[in-house]
C-alpha cells in the first residue's frame, strides 16, 4: 500500500536504491551526494539489501566498476555530484556506447573553480551530450519516482542506455520532505528482473566487450546510439504510463503549469519550478497570463513536444542554472536547445535566457516575477533586446519589477486577446 | 580436478584462450606471457584488459582473438573494471543467476603505464578492497602502444621518444619505480615478479596466485623489441639476461613473506643486458661509463636489499 516517510532528497534516492536492490553499487562520497551513499551503506550494513557495495577510491573507478558489473549482467548503480561527475567524464561516453543500463543519481552542484558545494547545473549540463539519458527532479518525491523509473528506462530493450537522475544539491538533497514510498513488493513487480541481452559471464558463449573500431565500423556504432536515444522518448513515456497505472503518480516528458492560456512562460528545471509556480500564482492574482513548463527529460530533448506546448505564447523565458561559456551570447545550454528547437519547428517568438542561481545563489519569487515582467515587455515589443540576463548578479542591470509593469497590464492583455 | 601438468608437450596441446592470428608484433613478449598465464589456469577465466597493445591488437572489430570472456573499458581503470566484474559475479551467484559450483578466475592485464602511472590509484584501491582477482602487469618499461614514451617503469639511462638521447641528456634521468614492492606494501595474499624466459616459474606463480584467492599481483617483464630496439628473435634471451644480471629478480611475497624464487648461478654484469638493446646503445660509449657504473651499483643495491628481505645470504 505504501506509506509516507519524512526523507531528505538523498535519503529518498537511497530508499529507492534499497528497493531496487542493485546487484552492485560502486560509489565514492562527495558533497552533496553523501547522503545517498551513507544511507545506502547503512542498508547494506543492516543486511537490508543484498548488494555488493564497492566503496571505490574515486568516482572514476566507481563508474568503471559499474561498467564492468553491468557488462557482467548485473544491475549496477552509482551516484555523484559536481567534481565527481567531472572525474567520471571519461567513462560516461563509454558506459553509453557499451549500451549498459547503469542508473546514476546526480545531486547537482557547481563545478570548481572557485570551489563551491552548492547547487547549479554546470555538472550535469557538462555531461549532456555523453549519450546518457538525463531526467531532472523537482523534489524528493520526484527523485524517488524518477530513480525507480530510470531502471526500467535504462533496461528497456529498445533503449539500453545509462540514465542520470538529477536533483538539486542542498535545496532538495538536504531538505526533509514528505515522500510517499511504495511497498517493496510493488516496486519489485514494477521493476521486474533484469534480462541482459548478452553478458560477459557467459562461458558457453564467450564475448568480447569493448573492442577496437576503426573508421570502418565506429560510425555505425555511433549511429546505433542515436537510434537508441531516439527510441528512448517512447520508452520513457511507456514506463511513466505503467508507473502511473501502478502508483497513481503521472509523469511525462515535462509538466506544465498555467500554460494553456498564458502569454509568457518560463522553462525551468528541477526545484526552481516550485519557486516559479509561486511567482506565476502571484502574477496570476494580478491578472497576468503567465505560466511555466518544467522540463523533466532533458536528454533526449523532447523538442517537438516542447515547441507544441509553447507555440501559443508571445514570449518565452528559459531559466538556465549553467553557462555554456563561449556559446551563443554566453547563454545557458537549455536556452541553446530551445532556440534550436524553435528554429527547427518554425516557431518565431522571442526567447530570452535568464541565467540564475550559480553556486547556489538563491532565486526568489520576486526575481522570477521580474523575469515575467521582462518577458511581458519583450512580448509587447515582439523582440528580445537583451538575449541573456544574469539574474541577481552584482553590477548587472536589474530586471524590471512587476509594480512598474502592472500599470500597463490591462492594455497588454487586450493586445494579446 | 587435477591441474594440467606444467609440461611443454601437454601444454602445447591445450587450446590457448588467446588464439593465433592476432596482430601483436613478431617477438612480442606480451602475447607469450598472456598464453603462459592463461594456460596455467584450468578454471574458467574472464579477462579484463586495459587499453594498450594487447587490447588494440587482439580485438579489431569485427574480429576477436579471445576465446574467453573479455572486456576492455579504458586505460587507467583495469583494476576498477575487474572489481566491478568480480563483484557482479558474486552478486549473481548469490541470487542464483549463476551457478555456484565452479571457480571463476578473473585475470586483469594492463601495461606498466596503466599500472605504475595512470592506473596506480585504481590498482591500489582494488587491492586494498580485497577483490578476488589476479592482476598481471605486462611491464614493457614504457608507453609502447603510443610509440615508445617513458613511464615510471622506464629504467634510468634508457632512450625513449620523450627521454631522447641528446647533447645534454643521456636518456631517462630517473630510476624506475618499484611497483612490485609498492603492491607488496598493500599486504595482499600474493605478489610475485616473473619473466617469460622462466616460463615454468611464471606458470607456477600464476597457480599460486590463483590458489591464494587474491587479490594477487604478478609483475611480468614484457620485452618489447620495437621499443627496446633489438632483433625480434631475442625476446626470451633479453628477458633471461634481465634475470641473470639480477636487474629483474624472480621472487614472491606470500602473506608478507618474501621469498627468492631464482638465484643466478653467476650474477652477470648489467652490461650483458644493456648491450643487446638499442635503447641503451649510447650507454656503451666511453662518456657514459660513469652512468653505467651507477646503474650497476643500483642493480647491486636493489639485489642485496631483496636478498635481505628474502632472508638470503649475499
Amino acid at each position: 500500500m505504501g506509506r509516507w516517510m519524512a526523507l531528505e532528497g538523498t535519503e529518498a534516492v537511497a530508499y529507492a536504491m534499497k528497493q531496487i536492490a542493485p546487484d552492485v553499487v560502486a560509489a565514492y562520497p562527495i558533497t552533496p551526494q553523501t547522503g545517498i551513499v551513507q544511507t545506502f551503506a547503512q542498508f547494506v550494513a543492516d543486511g537490508e539489501v543484498p548488494t555488493e557495495f564497492i566503496q571505490a577510491e574515486s568516482e572514476h573507478s566507481a563508474l568503471s566498476a559499474c561498467v564492468g558489473a553491468a557488462a557482467a549482467g548485473a544491475r549496477a548503480m552509482t551516484a555523484t555530484s559536481s567534481q565527481g561527475l567531472a572525474l567520471m567524464w571519461e567513462i560516461l561516453p563509454i558506459a553509453a556506447a557499451m549500451r549498459l543500463p547503469i542508473v546514476m543519481p546526480v545531486v547537482n552542484r557547481a563545478l570548481s573553480a572557485p570551489i563551491n558545494i552548492h547547487c547549479d547545473h554546470s555538472d550535469s549540463m557538462g555531461a549532456r551530450d555523453t549519450g546518457w539519458i538525463q531526467i531532472y527532479s523537482e523534489n524528493a518525491q520526484e527523485a524517488y519516482d524518477n530513480t525507480l523509473q530510470a531502471v526500467r528506462i535504462a533496461e528497456h530493450p529498445q533503449v539500453r542506455l545509462p540514465v542520470m537522475v538529477m536533483q538539486d544539491g542542498f535545496i532538495t538533497s538536504h531538505a526533509v520532505e514528505r515522500v510517499w514510498v511504495e511497498d517493496d513488493d510493488a516496486v519489485r513487480a514494477f521493476l521486474g528482473t533484469y534480462q541482459p541481452a548478452c553478458t560477459l559471464l557467459n562461458f558457453e558463449r564467450p564475448l568480447t566487450f569493448g573492442a577496437l573500431d576503426f573508421y570502418d565500423y565506429y560510425f555505425e556504432h555511433k549511429r546505433h546510439q542515436v537510434e537508441a536515444m531516439r527510441r528512448a522518448k517512447d520508452a520513457i513515456l511507456e514506463v511513466a504510463e505503467d508507473f502511473a497505472r501502478r502508483f497513481g503518480r503521472r509523469y511525462g516528458l515535462f509538466e506544465t503549469y498555467q500554460l494553456e492560456d498564458a502569454e509568457a512562460a518560463v522553462v525551468v528545471l528541477s526545484s526552481t519550478a516550485g519557486t516559479a509556480r509561486v511567482a506565476v500564482d502571484n502574477l496570476r492574482r494580478m491578472g497576468w497570463r503567465v505560466g511555466l513548463l518544467k522540463l523533466r527529460v532533458y536528454r533526449p530533448f523532447p523538442d517537438h513536444e516542447i515547441i507544441a506546448a509553447l507555440r501559443h505564447l508571445r514570449a518565452i523565458g528559459v531559466m538556465d542554472r549553467a553557462i555554456a561559456f563561449g556559446a551563443l551570447e554566453n547563454g545557458g545550454p537549455l536556452w541553446l536547445d530551445l532556440l534550436a528547437a524553435a528554429h527547427r519547428h518554425g516557431l518565431h517568438i522571442p526567447i530570452a535566457d535568464y541565467v540564475f542561481g550559480l553556486g547556489g545563489r538563491d532565486i526568489t519569487p520576486s526575481e522570477i516575477e521580474g523575469i515575467f515582467t521582462d518577458l511581458m515587455q519583450i512580448a509587447d515589443r515582439g523582440a528580445v533586446t537583451r538575449p541573456v540576463t544574469y539574474v541577481g548578479v552584482r553590477g548587472e542591470l536589474p530586471l524590471p519589477s512587476p509594480a512598474e509593469w502592472s500599470l500597463w497590464i490591462p492594455e497588454a492583455t487586450m493586445a494579446g486577446d | 580436478m587435477v591441474a594440467t601438468p606444467l609440461n611443454l608437450k601437454i601444454l602445447s596441446e591445450k587450446r590457448t584462450p588467446l588464439s593465433g592470428g592476432h596482430r601483436m608484433c613478431a617477438g612480442c613478449a606480451e602475447a607469450i606471457i598472456v598464453k603462459q598465464v592463461l594456460l596455467a589456469i584450468d578454471d574458467p577465466v574472464v579477462v579484463i584488459n586495459g587499453t594498450g597493445c594487447l587490447e588494440v591488437s587482439t580485438t579489431i572489430f569485427p574480429y576477436t582473438a579471445w576465446r574467453v570472456p573479455w572486456i576492455h573499458v579504458a586505460f587507467e581503470n583495469t583494476a576498477a573494471v575487474a572489481a566491478g566484474v568480480e563483484a557482479a559475479y558474486r552478486a549473481l551467484v548469490r541470487r542464483g543467476a549463476l551457478p555456484a559450483d565452479r571457480r571463476v578466475v578473473f585475470v586483469a592485464f594492463a601495461g606498466d603505464g596503466g599500472s605504475y602511472d595512470i592506473g596506480l590509484q585504481a590498482l591500489s584501491g582494488a587491492l586494498e578492497r580485497g577483490h578476488r582477482f589476479l592482476y598481471v602487469c605486462l611491464d614493457n618499461e614504457g608507453y609502447m602502444n603510443t610509440g615508445i614514451q617513458r613511464s615510471g617503469a622506464t629504467p634510468r639511462g634508457a632512450w625513449t621518444t620523450t627521454t631522447p638521447v641528446g647533447k645534454v641528456m643521456p636518456g631517462k634521468p630517473q630510476w624506475r619505480k618499484d611497483l612490485t614492492a609498492i603492491v607488496a606494501a598493500h599486504r595482499i595474499p600474493y605478489v610475485a615478479q616473473v619473466a617469460p624466459s622462466h616460463w615454468k616459474d611464471l606458470m607456477t606463480r600464476v597457480r599460486k596466485a590463483v590458489a591464494s584467492g587474491g587479490p594477487a599481483f604478478l609483475n611480468a617483464l614484457s620485452d618489447c623489441n620495437r621499443g627496446w630496439r633489438h632483433d625480434p628473435a631475442q625476446t626470451i634471451e633479453v628477458t633471461r639476461l634481465a634475470v641473470e644480471t639480477c636487474y629483474w629478480p624472480l621472487f614472491e611475497v606470500e602473506d608478507g613473506v618474501w621469498r627468492l624464487n631464482y638465484r643466478p648461478r653467476r650474477k652477470l654484469p648489467i652490461t650483458e643486458y644493456l648491450r643487446l638493446q638499442g635503447r641503451f646503445a649510447h650507454l656503451l660509449r666511453p662518456e657514459f661509463q660513469d652512468l653505467v657504473a651507477e646503474i650497476q651499483a643500483e642493480v647491486d643495491r636493489r639485489w642485496e636489499e631483496l636478498l635481505r628481505r628474502c632472508g638470503e645470504t649475499a
